[in-house]
């Protein structure tokens, strides 16, 4: 049995995620449980655990904080495999711009910065923000996860800010949108996602397929 | 590389059936929601919009449970749509499995209502849905006027003022319908949806006239939109969503395929 805990924090659409790995466990045969839950007691006993997000990072943190989730979250890191996911990928960071500034988990290097209000591509036209719909992302690095997702898939991407972080070596996928972004990296055991897996099809099923085997080594 | 444009198919929905009204009028079935929607995402649709025109509450339970029916069963993201009123409409409407609600008379009737939703569930799941008519005269200046209820009611409301206030009051999203053209398929009404699409920086959904694949370019290349939606075209199977992407790559669309 193979137990996937999806944090719950009372933040989005967690029914999604948790559908999206039950799909994935019964179509490749794997015997998958999948629980919603923010009690620290039954995600210390999953085996693997996913941190999603949506929505403000001002009100993910103060529900993180409120509810302990970072603890739980930092037990988990401590040792087994963590897909982090969105604004669960910000909240890793160090910190944030949005909301005028807000401190997050600071788990991994790096920090939260808005795409701004005059975001353009390289031929000057303007691009709109919230960076909503699909867009490649380039596998800048091997990875366990990215086994049978071919390179360049498109994603399913929908934010305003996006993480930048000077550990180069962490970032494993990288999307153009006016500018360069992370739009995945790994560190250890943690695997973070800007984009939505649970609602990217193929490509984001596959990459859920590749998280439930994954023993959290590169 | 760059971000696609989408298509995403629209399921007017009543009591649990697919159907699609002429003008509001004229609803001809086109099936059971789950397998419309599962046909469409594995034809390579980038998003499904369900649009509940149920009236009656009974109905209400019906779409919650063909919500959770197709979230499921179908991993690209999914807008609901039609009677969301309340903070506790979209939360239950998340928690069946949508990823976006659409507001639309609501807004109209309490623009506060909008801002609440986007402060207690982030504006990337807040679209505003905004119905749109024609009310300058050939010669004048175009403007359009925001209408409810299917069409029926005019508010008054200048259609583009109204999306810079949703965006300002923190809509991710205008899906934006010309009730002149809705039905009609003869195409995007091009300039309102170019108007709107200048006005504000957040994606804008065409819809509302879509006839043929044309129709589709058009309303990216010259409405500028950021996703096309059509029904009927795909509903009673015209054109296939991988036509109507090969067509718009032909046409030097950035595509999901």
């Amino acid at each position: 049995m193979n137990k996937i805990a999806v944090i719950d924090y009372g933040m989005g659409n967690l029914h999604s995620v948790a559908k999206a790995v039950e799909f994935v466990g019964s179509q490749s045969g794997d015997d998958v449980a999948v629980i919603v839950t923010s009690d620290a007691q039954k995600i210390a006993n999953a085996d693997r655990v996913i941190f999603p997000g949506v929505g403000a990072i001002r009100d993910c943190m103060a529900e993180i904080l409120r509810l302990d989730v970072d603890k739980i979250v930092g037990d988990a890191i401590r040792c087994k495999p963590v897909l982090a996911i969105c604004v669960g990928m910000q909240a890793l960071m160090l910190r944030s711009e949005e909301n005028a500034g807000v401190v997050c988990l600071g788990f991994v290097q790096g920090e939260v910065r808005y795409f701004g209000d005059e975001l353009k591509d390289e031929g000057g036209e303007r691009l709109k923000v919230p960076h909503m719909g699909w867009n490649e992302v380039n596998q800048v690095r091997a990875h366990p996860l990215w086994q049978d997702v071919p390179d360049n898939s498109r994603f399913y991407f929908v934010h305003s800010y996006y993480v930048y972080t000077d550990k180069q070596e962490m970032v494993t996928g990288v999307t153009n949108y006016g500018t360069d972004i992370v739009a995945s990296l790994a560190d250890d055991n943690i695997f973070a996602t800007q984009f939505h897996p649970e609602k990217s099809q193929h490509a984001g099923l596959t990459l859920l397929r590749n998280f439930l085997r994954w023993d959290g080594t590169s | 590389m760059a971000l696609a444009k989408r298509i995403i198919p629209c399921l007017d929905c009543e009591k649990g059936r697919v159907v699609k009204g002429v003008k509001f009028l004229d609803i001809r079935d086109a099936g059971d929601p789950v397998e419309v929607s599962k046909r469409y995402s594995d034809a390579g649709a980038d998003e499904i919009t369900f649009l509940d025109i149920t009236a009656s509450h009974e109905g209400r339970d019906t779409t919650v449970h063909t919500v959770e029916a197709i979230a499921s069963q179908v991993f690209i993201p999914l807008t609901v749509g039609g009677g969301i009123r309340t903070l506790d409409d979209i939360r239950t409407m998340l928690n069946a499995g949508a990823d976006k609600v659409g507001i639309n008379t609501a807004a109209v009737s309490n623009p506060e209502f909008v801002r609440e939703a986007a402060e207690r569930f982030g504006s990337q799941c807040i679209v505003v849905a905004v119905d749109a008519k024609q009310v300058s005269n050939g010669g004048e200046e175009s403007k359009w006027e925001i209408f409810t209820h299917g069409g029926r009611n005019p508010t008054g409301l200048d259609a583009i003022d109204w999306v810079k206030r949703m965006v300002d009051y923190g809509a991710g999203e205008i899906l934006l319908t010309s009730m002149d053209r809705d039905g009609t398929k003869i195409g995007f009404d091009l300039v309102l949806t170019k108007a709107v699409s200048n006005a504000v920086s957040v994606p804008i959904i065409a819809s509302g006239g879509v006839g043929n694949l044309q129709h589709l370019v058009d309303g990216v290349i010259e409405g500028e939109a950021d996703a096309v939606l059509a029904a009927s075209i795909f509903h009673f199977q015209e054109y296939s969503i991988q036509e109507a992407k090969a067509y718009m790559a032909d046409n030097g669309i950035e595509v999901r395929q």
